[in-house]
């Protein structure tokens, strides 16, 4: 760390360095835009990989903090830049640099009303048009007056905009269109069968094939972020559950360590395992649920049954334990809610026994299928660069060649001492994105296999305070979730509820990437697509 | 074999004693739309329960079984909501087009109806081009599908009428040429004719090697013909929500639902008549008891039978594969099917002029 602190100090004298989890460079905007460059592009740095841009309202100053990620050495390091310019706040834009960054920026734009120069794309993304104010910033008046629930149909229109700087350094804000004159737009979405929620694609065909896709998104935002901002640290957990429902083990878990990690609390080792049973249970209950409805988007309705069949047993397990089939809200900040159900190591090894065969039929059914194959191999390539550039994590990311799987890069929790295969593929296609999903269940049995006979004893609550405080700080935590990487971004100003909690899902990168890989295909073939990146909408939306 | 054709002459002539027989015709022509249409309202009942409960056996699970014993009312109360639903009426759209297209579809499969081969002497019309005729009222259901997409004035339902026109348009040709080929093994265009060819044995064994060939096809295109899974890309419920019937309601949705249900019978009935000798029970030559027991099972059940278990097979493969792509589709007519058809209606032909048939 503090050779790259030594390097960027000599390229960039006026950066600024904060020691902490990860290392912080405070620079001027101006100067934003060469850094990431140098730290993208430099042979031993290589932060190829944005994680998130978190959009921050210090009160005097708006600003963003970027992390980064080196593929090739795991290293993290974080860039803080900021304006004192509340009124027409401008930084300028990374979009050219990683691709995900355009929808990261719309984000922070449509939260904290910071414009992004040389963004191609500046409108807001989750709330309508017409909104008014900036619900994340600190002064927002959030009188529902101002923002009246709509009984009109929203407004809609196919401007965008870029801003530019003129000679004198002033913005100047242009219009430009999404669409071309006379384009064919199918809208697909947001009331659809084969969307997984609502979400909207606007479609440009030209006959069956896809010329343009604009990703409608913000149907089911629910503006947790700003809702945790008033929610004491045990209450924010809640709203984990229902980011991405099928990872909600994983993501309390995520949460839990991040809480933990910033209160300095011990949990023990039988909490870390449960944690860990969990979060493999939630995967192979998740790639099941992906399988049989993948199956279904491409019309072979019948391996739906097949799947659930499995998820279902899950499901039962997940009942008995935590008193519920969703929403399990099982994690708490130290430990567990309840401890184990007496059944539980039964039931799980009857799961166990059952899942060999299941896979065995689902690749004789589906997988070989000469129809399944013409319909997914070689559809929807995505090159590890485009990977890595749009941030597309979990199997998807695997699939295409790049090993982001934070369980092993970053191991956390009790990850660092069991024995499984990070399974990726080269193809990239979405059969690699299938059969990616389909090797994890059986690693994720290993993984279950490997602790469900030594469960050790112990407490499964730690002592934690009445009332939780977290110390003055900021703190960042990543986790793998069963589709992609999720992060979670805490900022205390040492009070009982975050001063800025930001979710970072894996489900948003996911949902960026499908206009750059359905381009040229055919419309089912966006459903393909679509279904084999597996995003949750109330994930992107959050 | 007990010979319809009884019955239907007793009844013409019991008419014409008691009125002129102009009068008796219209009478008779009456008499057969009420058969005709009870006829395909319960197959068209039957179907859909069949359906279900195929469908339900493949996925695990039950299927109907709370209205009536083992749930065979349920498709009679479907039915029945269908037909007391409200016909929503859309702005925007060409009324006339859009209410005209469901009654194409149904009228074109009701017409089909005539030609079947329903037992001996149990036949509509029978004259020499049946066959022909068949082919041809059969494609008039794609001009409903078209119109229903097009009048609809909706994205979807155009996407869908257009892939539908792609589709029949060119699986027709399979269906025509493999048809063809039977013909000619027949000699004879006429139904009856057809069926009575196979009283020594069926074609799909006399015909052998051709005629599993043209079996093959005519069951793939068969069911693309049908706009049934794997081939259900017109409806596309995960593309397209439903395809060309996206904005239809009430009894206008449930024509096109009973057509396709219709359809799937019709496209069976006709293999069966093909292939499958019609109502013409199994003989085996020299087994002179087991054909005598064959003959003792009446010619209608002989037909409907083998219909039913064609429509099995059409059934399962919708609840087997997934759904091809446009471009997938229209590749494995053009590039396959049509060429292996035509190279097998030049083998029929040399099957028959050196007579390696049996």
């Amino acid at each position: 760390m503090a050779n790259i602190q030594d390097k960027i100090a000599k390229l960039f004298p006026e950066a600024t360095f904060e020691e902490g989890e990860f290392l912080l460079i405070n620079i001027p905007d101006e100067k934003l835009h060469s850094l990431c460059e140098t730290l993208r592009d430099d042979e031993e740095l290589s932060f190829d990989y944005l994680v998130t841009i978190v959009g921050m309202d210090w009160k005097e100053s708006l600003g963003c903090v970027y992390y980064l990620t080196s593929t090739k050495t795991n290293a993290h390091i974080s860039i803080k830049v900021s304006t004192t310019d509340r009124e027409n706040p401008a930084l300028t834009s990374v979009a050219d640099l990683w691709k995900i960054a355009c929808i990261l920026e719309r984000e922070v734009y449509d939260f904290f009303g910071i414009v992004f120069v040389g963004n191609p794309d500046m409108r807001r993304l989750f709330l309508n048009i017409d909104w008014k104010g900036f619900p994340l910033r600190k002064d927002y008046d959030t009188n529902p007056e101002l923002n009246p629930v709509s009984i009109e149909n929203e407004r809609q229109t196919d401007d965008t905009y870029v801003y530019t700087r003129d000679e004198k350094g002033n913005l100047v804000k242009n219009v430009s269109k999404v669409f071309e004159e006379g384009d064919f737009v199918v809208n697909i979405g947001p009331q659809h069968p084969a969307t997984h929620g609502v979400l909207r694609f606007r479609t440009a065909v030209d006959g069956e094939t896809i010329k343009k896709i604009d990703v409608y998104m913000g149907y089911i935002h629910r503006g947790v972020e700003k809702l945790c901002e008033n929610l004491t640290y045990p209450q924010t957990l809640h709203y984990m559950d229902r980011l991405d429902y099928f990872s909600a083990h994983n993501y309390h878990h995520g949460l839990c360590m991040c809480i933990e990690k910033a209160a300095g609390i011990e949990v023990s080792r039988r909490v870390q395992v449960i944690r860990v049973l969990m979060d493999e249970l939630s995967r192979i209950a998740s790639h099941c649920l992906f399988i049989g409805t993948y199956c279904m988007d491409l019309g072979a309705t019948t391996m739906l049954f097949y799947t659930l069949r499995v998820r279902e047993q899950i499901l039962d397990i997940m009942e008995k334990t935590c008193g519920a089939r969703m929403t399990f809200n099982y994690s708490t900040i130290g430990g567990v809610m309840q401890d184990l159900h007496p059944d539980f190591v039964k039931d799980v090894k009857a799961l166990l026994a059952v899942i060999p065969a299941n896979i065995k039929e689902y690749n004789k059914v589906f997988t070989g299928n000469i129809i399944a194959k013409n319909r997914m191999e070689g559809v929807g390539v995505l090159s590890r660069e485009d990977a890595i550039s749009y941030g597309v994590t979990g199997p998807s990311g695997r699939a295409s060649g790049w090993a982001c799987d934070i369980r092993k890069t970053d191991p956390y929790s009790i990850y660092s001492e069991l024995d499984f295969e990070e399974v990726t593929a080269t193809e990239g296609d979405s059969m690699a994105r299938f059969k990616c999903r389909l090797a994890e269940i059986e690693q994720s049995a290993h993984i279950i296999e490997q602790l469900i006979d030594n469960i050790p004893e112990g407490e499964i609550q730690a002592k934690v305070p009445k009332v939780l405080r977290l110390p003055a700080g900021h703190w960042f935590q990543l986790m793998e979730g069963c589709r992609g990487v999720f992060g979670v971004y805490i900022e205390s100003d040492g009070g009982t509820s975050p001063y800025r909690l930001k979710i970072a899902p894996p489900c948003l990168n996911l949902a960026a990437v499908v206009d750059h890989i359905t381009r040229g295909d055919k419309i089912a073939d966006l459903i393909t697509i679509g279904g084999s990146l597996d995003y949750i909408v109330p994930d992107m939306d959050r | 074999m007990f010979d319809f054709s009884i019955v239907t002459s007793w009844i013409d002539n019991l008419l014409k004693g008691w009125m002129p027989s102009w009068a008796a015709t219209t009478v008779e022509c009456v008499l057969i739309g009420v058969g005709l249409l009870l006829a395909y309202a319960l197959l068209a009942l039957f179907y859909i329960y069949f359906e279900r409960k195929v469908c339900a056996a493949f996925q695990c699970r039950l299927g109907p079984n709370r209205v009536g014993p083992w749930g065979v009312l349920q498709s009679f109360a479907d039915m029945f909501k269908i037909l007391i639903k409200e016909l929503i009426t859309l702005n925007h759209i060409d009324k006339f087009l859009f209410a005209l297209a469901p009654y194409l579809v149904i009228i074109a499969s009701m017409m089909s109806f005539a030609v079947l081969p329903w037992g001996k002497g149990l036949q509509i019309i029978d004259f020499n081009i049946g066959i022909f005729f068949l082919i041809a009222v059969s494609s008039i259901g794609v001009l409903g599908i078209l119109l229903a997409g097009w009048s609809s004035n909706n994205k979807f339902t155009l996407i869908g009428a257009l892939r539908s026109g792609a589709q029949m348009v060119s699986y027709e040709l399979s269906i025509g040429l493999s048809v063809l080929t039977m013909v000619a093994f027949a000699g004879t265009m006429s139904v009856t004719g057809i069926v009575e060819a196979q009283k020594e044995g069926w074609f799909i064994f006399t015909g052998h090697i051709p005629a599993l060939i043209a079996f093959v096809i005519y069951l793939i295109a068969g069911t693309a013909e049908t706009n049934r899974g794997p081939f259900d890309l017109p409806e596309a419920e995960s593309e397209l929500t439903a395809g060309y019937h996206t904005e239809y309601s009430g009894i206008h949705f449930g024509f096109f639902y009973l057509a396709e249900y219709l359809n799937l019978f019709i496209v069976s009935g006709v293999a069966s008549l093909l292939f499958f000798g019609g109502w013409m029970p199994l003989h085996i030559s020299g087994w002179e008891g087991f054909n005598m027991v064959m003959d003792w099972i009446p010619s209608v059940v002989w037909f409907i039978g083998k219909a039913i278990v064609i429509s099995f097979i059409i059934i399962w493969f919708k609840w087997t594969f997934p759904r091809l792509r446009i471009d997938q589709l229209l590749a494995l007519e053009w590039k396959y099917l049509l060429p292996i058809n035509l190279v097998n209606l030049v083998l029929m032909v040399i099957v028959i002029i050196y007579g390696l048939h049996f």
